[in-house]
C-alpha cells in the first residue's frame, strides 16, 4: 500500500466514524445507514460487473430470497442470529442456481436470463399470498441485539451498519487484489485465452456470482433489519436497475466507485421524491446519460481528468485533449 | 515404440456444408519439430483449435502421450502439458507484461483460486515470470503495459507465455507473423533455444526459417492431408509443387 | 361446470398466448437480428393499451384504434431505434449541425459549439457497444412507464371490448367468450401474415439473412442497418397492437409492462430466439403455463413458469426452436 491510500483509508474512515455528529438530524443519519446498505449491495454486484464484465439485471432477487427467510424464521420463533445465518446461506444457495442457469448463455443472453428470473422471485414474492403476504408485505418484528448491543435507535443502527460494510469491504478489497480475482479479470477480457491457459472459466464465473450474491444476500439482511419491513416492490426489476446504475455511474472498474454510485443515487432519489413524483424518469434519464458519457462512471473519471490537469500542469501550454472529435 | 507425443486420427470437422477438416491423421514423436503447411484456409488452425478443444470434432480422435482427450475441457487438455500460441494475438491489453504471465503461470497453479491472499505476495510466481520474460528477451521492461508495446515485443509475449507454463507439447500459429526480418531471427534462435523435452508443433508461412527448423512436414490442402515426410521429401514431392505453385 | 371451467381456461390461455406471440416475437426477431434484448419492449406493450384506451373513449372504432395505438408505438420505436440504439451519422450530424449554426454560432457561444460536437462523438461511440444499448433500452423503458404514469395516472383503466363481441357464444349448452376467441384469431393472423413475411418475401429473405449471419449478409451488399429500423417498427408495432387487443383483458395498469416483458423474456428463452416458429410455440406454452397456474395453484404461478425454463435452459440452451445462441 502507498502512503497515499493509508492516508485515504485513514481519512475514510474519520469521516464513516464521524458522520452521526456531522449530519443534523436523525433522518440524515438513517439516510446514511441507507447509503451504506445500497453500497454494499453496488460491491456486490460490482463483483460480477466490474470485474467480471457478468451485466446482472436480477440482484434484487437476493433481498427477497434472503429477506423473507429471515423474516419468516423470525417470525416463527426462532433467534435472530441464526435466521440471519439461514437466510443468507440459503439466499447463496439460491445464488449457486441461479448463477448456473444464467451461464448457460453468453453475452447478452445473461442480462436476459438474470431479468427473467429475477422477475420471477418478484412474482413468486407478490403471488404467494399465504407465505409472503403478497402486495401487503410483511413487517419485521425488531432488530436484533448483536452482542447484547442495542442497535434501535438511529445512531447505533448506523455503527452496526458500518461495521458490517468495513467487513465486507475488507473482504471485497482483499478479493481484488488475490489471485482468483486476477484470474477473474481476465476471464472479462480474454475468455478463450484463460481458457488455453489452463482456467476454467466457467467454474471462475460461478463462484464469482455466488460471492456476489452472498454479499448482496447480507446486504439484504441489513435492509431488512433497517426498514422492519418487507414488500415485493423492494424486489421489482427497478431496484435491480438501481444497484446496477449506482455501479456504472461510481465506475464499475474501481472499489470506491460503487459507493460513491450508492451515495449520488441514494442522495437524489431521497431529495427528488421529497418534491416531485417523478423519480422512475429521472432513473431513466440518468441510466441514458450515463451510458452515453461516462460509459466508465464517475471515479476512473475524475482520476482521469485529475490526471489531465497535473499534466497540464507541468507543461504550461495546453495539450489538445484527445475527447474532441478528429474531424 | 514409444507413445506419440501428439496423436491425431480421423479427424473430421464441418462448418456448415464445408468441411474444413477432412479425415486428418497424424503422429508427432517425442520432442519431434513439426510444420503444418498448407495455403489459407487449408484447415490448419482448425485443426490446432480441434487439438485444443476449442472447437469439438464431428469424429475421430486426439491423443496427448496416449491419453484421449476428445470430451475434455480445454483448460483440462493443458493441465495435461499442451500450450499454444495464437496467430492473431491473444493478450491481456490493458495489464503488465509480467502480469500477462503470471496469468499463464496461475493457469496451472491451485493457488488461483485463493480469494483471499496478496497476489504480489506469491515471490516465486513473479519470479518465474520473469524468467519466462528473460527467456525471449523481454527481461527488461517486464512492468510495461501491453498496448504500449512494439508487435514484435508481443509477439514474444505469446511464446513467453506458453513457454512459462514448461508444455509438453507446444502449439505455435504463425509465430513470426507480421515480424521484421530481424525480429524473426531473434524469435528463430529462441525457438531453437527451446529443449529437446517440447515437442513442437508449428503452422508457419516463412519457408526459409520455417523449413529448416522442423525435421517433418504436415502438407494440408482443403482440409486433407497431401504431403507428409521429411523436408527433403516435402519440398522434392510433385504434390507440394502443385498446391503451392500450379493451380 | 367441470367443462365449462376447462373451456373458459382454456380459451383464456389461448387469447393470452395470442397476445403474448404478438408481443414477443418482434422481441425475438430484434434480438435475433441485432442481438440485444429490448428491454423497452414491455413498455410498448404497456403504451399501445394506454393509446387504445384514449382513443377509445374518444368513440374511435377498436380496430381502428389497435391500428393507430401500434403505429404510434412503431414510430416511437423508430425514434428509439434510429436515435438512442443506432445513432446514425447522418441524423446526428444534421441535428448537431443545424443546432450549431441556428443557436450557437448566432449567440456567439463557441465553447458550447464545439462541446456539442464533442457529444455526437461521444454518441456515436455507443455503437458497437451492445451491452450500453441494452442498459438504453431499460432507461427507455423507465422514461416510458413514467410518462404513462404522468399521462394516464396510476390507475387501471379498463378498455372497453367492440360491443358486438361482448357477448358470450353459446354452443352445446356452454358459453365462449367471444372476444378471447377473436384475439386468438387476430393473432393466429398476424402469424399467418408474419411467415409470409419472412419466408416469401424479399425483406423476410434479407432479415432471415441477417439473423443467420449478420456480418456475411453486410458483406452480401444487404442494407443490415435499415433492416435494424424495419424490424424494430415491425416488432414495436406489433407490441402495440397487442397492447390495445390486451387491453379488454388485462387492463392498462402501471406495471402492466414489467408484468410482460419477463414473460417474453420466457418465451424467447423456451422457444429460441430469432425464431418465429419459437416464438409461436413458446408464447403458447407460457400462456397456458401462466393462466392455468394462476387458475389452479395461485400462490405458485410464477414457478410454474420457472420449471419449463430450468429444463430448456440446462439442456437445450438455444430453446426448441433457436436459430442464434442467447
Amino acid at each position: 500500500m502507498t502512503r497515499g491510500s493509508v492516508i485515504a483509508v485513514l481519512l475514510a474512515t474519520v469521516v464513516f466514524m464521524a458522520v452521526p455528529w456531522i449530519v443534523p438530524g436523525n433522518f440524515y443519519i438513517n439516510m446514511a445507514s441507507q447509503v451504506l446498505i445500497y453500497a454494499l449491495f453496488a460491491l456486490s454486484l460490482n463483483l460480477m460487473l466490474g470485474y467480471g464484465g457478468m451485466v446482472s439485471l436480477g440482484h434484487a432477487a437476493y433481498l427477497g430470497v434472503a429477506g423473507y427467510t429471515c423474516i419468516l424464521l423470525v417470525t416463527a420463533g426462532y433467534n435472530q442470529l441464526t435466521a440471519a445465518v439461514v437466510a443468507v446461506l440459503f439466499s447463496t444457495a439460491f445464488a449457486g442456481v441461479f448463477g448456473v442457469l444464467s451461464l448457460r448463455a453468453p453475452g447478452l443472453g445473461f442480462i436476459m436470463i438474470t431479468l427473467a428470473i429475477g422477475q420471477i422471485v418478484w412474482g413468486i414474492a407478490y403471488r404467494a399470498n399465504a407465505l409472503t403476504g403478497g402486495d401487503n408485505g410483511m413487517s419485521f418484528p425488531a432488530r436484533p441485539m448483536p452482542f447484547g448491543f442495542d442497535i434501535q435507535d438511529a445512531k447505533n443502527f448506523y455503527y452496526f451498519t458500518l461495521i458490517v460494510f468495513a467487513i465486507a469491504f475488507f473482504f471485497l478489497w482483499r478479493f481484488s487484489h488475490s489471485p482468483f480475482g486476477a484470474s477473474l479479470k481476465g476471464t472479462k477480457e480474454q475468455p478463450r485465452r484463460m481458457r488455453m491457459l489452463g482456467h476454467n472459466v466457467w467454474l471462475i464465473q460461478l463462484l464469482t456470482f455466488v460471492m456476489a450474491g452472498f454479499w448482496a444476500s447480507i446486504a439484504s439482511v441489513l435492509y431488512v433489519y433497517y426498514n422492519l419491513f418487507l414488500s415485493p416492490h423492494a424486489l421489482a426489476l427497478q431496484q435491480s436497475a438501481e444497484i446496477l446504475l449506482m455501479a456504472i455511474l461510481g465506475g464499475a472498474t474501481s472499489l470506491t466507485g460503487p459507493i460513491v454510485g450508492a451515495l449520488i443515487i441514494t442522495l437524489i432519489k431521497n431529495v427528488i421524491s421529497t418534491y416531485v413524483e417523478r423519480w422512475n424518469s429521472l432513473l431513466g434519464v440518468i441510466f441514458v446519460v450515463v451510458i452515453i458519457f461516462m460509459p466508465y462512471g464517475l471515479v476512473p473519471g475524475c482520476k482521469q481528468l485529475w490526471k489531465r490537469l497535473q499534466s497540464r500542469g507541468k507543461n504550461s501550454a495546453p495539450a489538445r485533449t484527445s475527447s474532441e472529435p478528429t474531424e | 515404440m514409444t507413445t506419440p507425443a501428439l496423436e491425431i486420427v480421423g479427424l473430421n470437422k464441418h462448418f456448415g456444408g464445408l468441411p474444413a477438416t477432412k479425415d486428418v491423421s497424424l503422429r508427432v514423436m517425442p520432442g519431434e519439430r513439426r510444420l503444418i503447411i498448407g495455403p489459407n484456409g487449408a484447415g490448419k488452425t482448425t485443426m490446432f483449435n480441434l487439438v485444443t478443444g476449442d472447437l469439438r470434432p464431428d469424429s475421430g480422435s486426439v491423443k496427448l502421450f496416449g491419453q484421449e482427450l476428445s470430451g475434455m475441457s480445454t483448460q483440462a487438455r493443458v493441465h495435461l502439458g499442451l500450450a499454444r500460441t495464437y496467430q492473431i494475438l491473444t493478450l491481456f491489453p490493458r495489464e503488465t507484461l509480467i502480469h500477462n504471465v503470471v496469468l499463464a503461470l496461475l493457469g496451472l497453479e491451485a493457488l488461483r483460486w485463493n480469494p483471499w491472499a496478496f497476489l504480489t505476495g506469491y515471490r516465486h510466481i513473479y519470479a518465474d515470470a520473469q524468467k519466462a520474460l528473460a527467456q525471449v528477451g523481454l527481461a527488461d521492461g517486464a512492468e510495461r503495459v501491453v498496448g504500449e508495446t512494439s508487435y514484435g515485443e508481443r509477439r514474444r509475449l505469446e511464446l513467453a507465455m506458453a513457454l512459462a507454463q514448461k508444455p509438453k507439447l507446444l502449439m505455435l500459429d504463425e509465430p513470426l507473423a507480421g515480424l521484421s526480418l530481424e525480429e524473426r531471427q531473434t524469435v528463430r534462435e529462441l525457438l531453437d533455444k527451446i529443449p529437446r523435452d517440447v515437442t513442437i508443433v508449428m503452422i508457419e508461412h516463412d519457408m526459409d526459417t520455417a523449413l529448416s527448423f522442423a525435421e517433418r512436414i504436415t502438407v494440408l490442402h482443403y482440409g486433407e492431408v497431401i504431403v507428409e515426410g521429411t523436408r527433403t521429401e516435402v519440398v522434392a514431392d510433385p504434390r507440394t509443387r502443385e498446391i503451392y505453385l500450379g493451380d | 361446470m367441470q367443462g365449462q371451467f376447462w373451456i373458459i381456461q382454456t380459451l383464456n390461455s389461448v387469447a393470452f398466448g395470442g397476445l403474448l406471440f404478438m408481443l414477443s416475437s418482434g422481441f425475438s426477431l430484434i434480438f435475433g437480428l441485432m442481438r440485444i434484448p429490448n428491454l423497452a419492449h414491455g413498455g410498448f406493450f404497456m403504451l399501445g393499451a394506454y393509446l387504445g384506451y384514449s382513443l377509445l373513449i374518444r368513440g374511435v372504432n377498436f380496430w381502428v384504434a389497435a391500428l393507430l395505438g401500434g403505429l404510434a408505438v412503431g414510430l416511437l420505436g423508430v425514434v428509439i431505434e434510429r436515435f438512442i440504439i443506432h445513432p446514425s451519422n447522418r441524423i446526428l450530424l444534421a441535428i448537431g449541425s443545424f443546432l450549431d449554426a441556428v443557436i450557437f454560432r448566432p449567440l456567439g457561444l463557441r465553447a458550447f459549439s464545439g462541446a456539442w460536437r464533442g457529444m455526437i462523438a461521444r454518441f456515436r461511440g455507443l455503437a458497437g457497444n451492445e451491452q450500453g444499448q441494452v442498459l438504453m433500452t431499460l432507461g427507455v423503458s423507465f422514461i416510458v412507464a413514467d410518462v404513462c404514469l404522468l399521462i394516464w395516472t396510476g390507475d387501471p383503466m379498463t378498455l372497453p371490448a367492440p360491443p358486438a363481441l361482448r357477448r358470450p357464444l353459446f354452443i352445446g349448452g356452454y358459453s365462449f367468450p367471444t372476444y378471447r376467441l377473436v384475439v386468438l384469431g387476430v393473432a393466429l393472423v398476424a402469424a399467418a401474415c408474419l411467415y409470409l413475411l419472412m419466408e416469401r418475401t424479399r425483406l423476410g429473405a434479407m432479415i432471415r439473412a441477417g439473423v443467420d449471419d449478420r456480418e456475411m449478409a453486410r458483406g452480401c451488399g444487404i442494407p443490415v442497418s435499415r433492416l435494424f429500423t424495419i424490424v424494430f417498427l415491425l416488432g414495436a408495432t406489433l407490441a402495440g397492437i397487442g397492447g390495445v387487443l390486451g387491453g379488454p383483458i388485462l387492463n392498462a395498469y402501471p406495471g402492466l409492462d414489467t408484468d410482460m416483458l419477463p414473460l417474453a423474456l420466457i418465451v424467447v428463452i423456451l422457444g429460441g430466439a430469432g425464431s418465429l416458429l419459437g416464438a409461436f410455440v413458446g408464447s403458447f406454452v407460457v400462456g397456458f403455463l401462466y393462466n392455468f397456474g394462476i387458475a389452479l395453484v395461485p400462490d405458485l404461478a410464477y414457478f410454474v413458469l420457472f420449471l419449463p425454463m430450468v429444463l430448456v435452459l440446462m439442456f437445450l440452451p438455444q430453446g426448441l426452436f433457436g436459430r442464434v445462441q442467447l
